[in-house]
């Protein structure tokens, strides 16, 4: 089959939780081979979007078509195979708390493949000398920093070379070291790697300085596309809210309630 | 009226449900012959749930029969029928005792630990991401840990018992001083293979198997908060104990019952 420019193609995606309407129609392209971000308030449904694309969320309706594959249609066995092409960095790290430094990274060799163990074991080195964490090998997760931890997970979610890696809020909690550092991994890592990379997250100015392409969504909609500076000039009020960090406009900065003067007087008010 | 039948129904549908998911789970995990990775991380959870429930499963063990073996000693010695003593301790510990409280310690010292356990997994996403990493936790975290309940139960009703039985030698024969040749041959004459043994044995790996069935359930089920791992550990060892003492009623009744 002929590559397509796009690595992931997801039309008219559905998506609800109880009542909650997370995505209403939403179709995204991900360029293969670049960094596309997915930004938004909170509770957009960012993470639950990495989520569906890992198969991991079945939407109610729509199509996700990775590589040209229907992931909804998969069945338990298809999606495992599948997912070994996919490498996700979670926002809690996930590290597998029983297992060293070393043996994380290891872990998903170890499970896929049936190379030696010398050879696991360079692989593991080069990985995490990409990370930068050679020396904390023998480390358990519970040792590490966030950062760290982070930096592990990323070297574990490119053990097995994946086509696509996704991270979810990579730089969420970060001091700004680890932040920089972060960002610059995951520039790196797209280059030298030639993944497409897909990252979710609401940090503006992280994600503006990496970002090849970014998809901004609100109310289950994608209501701006584009590369960092037409999005930054975007005509659409919301998109102008989000992207310069405004409390209050489009996106309220009140929960839905009550008139105030009813709440505070009551009956009588 | 009407609310206390909706809230019934809904309790019911409830507990289908789970029962349902439970199921799921159950064949997901199991629907698979463990290879040879497989029978090293076997292995591996033998040790955590079997082996170091060792320590409670002797200790109770021991005080068990020490205490039947001075009841019974007592009693019996009214009519003169000391040597009975070793029959009725070796009859009561192998059909009832033995299977019932081994599964009972292991639902509190094993299960409750699997459960936490993997509600822990499941919280700090590490399930997931092994999901995502195209690896099934069903068959890597669950169907093993499955395994090693079911292998280890019944390997620990029977130590149990030979344990049961050599406390209640050191109480009856040692000390109280009941004579040692009736005390076994009684035993020998009045115990079966299959009626006694084999059938007390049946009854420790059902149990093996509600108990861990129980245990992954309710860790792999648990809301990820605070009290949802309280909860599930709590339920864990509630649910499991009064399926356990409901089962063997059960089972004691098609078993033994006379009818």
């Amino acid at each position: 089959m002929q590559a397509s420019e796009h690595l992931i193609e997801i039309r008219d995606l559905s998506f609800r939780r109880g009542d909650r309407v997370i995505f209403d129609g939403a179709d995204f392209d991900i360029p293969r081979g670049r960094i596309t971000a997915i930004m938004g308030p909170s509770g957009t449904g960012k993470t639950t979007l990495l989520k569906i694309i890992g198969g991991q969320v079945k939407p109610d309706a729509g199509q996700v078509y990775v590589e040209g594959q229907d992931i909804c249609s998969m069945n338990r066995d298809e999606l495992f195979a599948f997912r070994r092409n996919l490498g996700m960095m979670f926002q809690s790290s996930a590290l597998f708390t029983d297992l060293s430094v070393y043996e994380n990274v290891a872990f998903p060799m170890r499970v896929h493949t049936n190379l030696s163990e010398e050879l696991i074991r360079d692989l593991v080195m080069m990985k995490l000398n990409a990370v930068g964490l050679r020396g904390a090998r023998d480390l358990a997760p519970s040792q590490l920093s966030g950062g760290m931890a982070r930096r592990v997970a990323l070297a574990r979610a490119i053990a097995l070379d994946p086509d696509l890696i996704m991270y979810d809020e990579p730089f969420t909690g970060q001091d700004p070291i680890a932040m920089g550092v972060l960002v610059g991994l995951i520039k790196e890592l797209n280059s030298a790697l030639n993944i497409t990379s897909l990252l979710v997250s609401h940090d503006i100015h992280e994600t503006v300085s990496i970002a090849d392409q970014i998809f901004v969504i609100a109310d289950g909609k994608v209501i701006g596309a584009g590369t960092p500076e037409e999005l930054r000039a975007a005509p659409t009020p919301m998109v102008r809210q989000f992207m310069h960090g405004e409390p209050d406009g489009p996106v309220p900065f009140h929960y839905p309630a009550d008139d105030i003067e009813f709440d505070v007087l009551g009956e009588a008010g | 009226m009407v609310g206390l039948v909706r809230l019934l129904g809904i309790r019911f549908l409830t507990w289908l449900n789970s029962l349902g998911r439970a199921t799921v789970l159950w064949a997901n995990a199991m629907w698979w012959l463990p290879r040879w990775e497989g029978v090293r991380l076997i292995v591996t959870q033998i040790y955590y749930v079997g082996f170091l429930s060792l320590v409670i499963i002797v200790l109770s063990a021991f005080s068990i029969g020490a205490v039947l073996a001075l009841q019974f000693y007592t009693q019996l010695a009214r009519f003169g029928a000391e040597d009975a003593v070793g029959v009725g301790l070796a009859l009561v510990v192998l059909r009832e005792l033995g299977p019932v409280v081994t599964a009972l310690l292991f639902a509190g010292r094993a299960g409750s630990a699997l459960t936490a356990e993997i509600g822990l997994m499941k919280t700090t996403e590490q399930l997931s991401s092994m999901e995502m990493m195209g690896v099934d936790p069903l068959k890597r975290i669950i169907a093993p840990r499955i395994w090693a309940g079911l292998i280890s139960v019944p390997i620990l009703t029977a130590i149990f018992n030979t344990v049961a039985i050599y406390g209640g030698v050191v109480v009856g024969v040692n000390w109280l001083g009941a004579d040692p040749g009736g005390f076994w041959s009684g035993m020998q004459e009045g115990v079966e293979i299959y009626e006694d043994l084999v059938k007390g044995m049946i009854k420790s790996a059902v149990f093996a198997l509600l108990v861990t069935w129980v245990a992954v359930f309710q860790g792999y089920d648990a809301p990820p908060t605070a009290e949802g791992m309280s909860l599930a550990t709590t339920r864990t060892v509630v649910i499991s104990s009064v399926l356990i003492l409901a089962t063997d009623f059960l089972m004691t009744l098609v078993f033994y019952g006379d009818f």
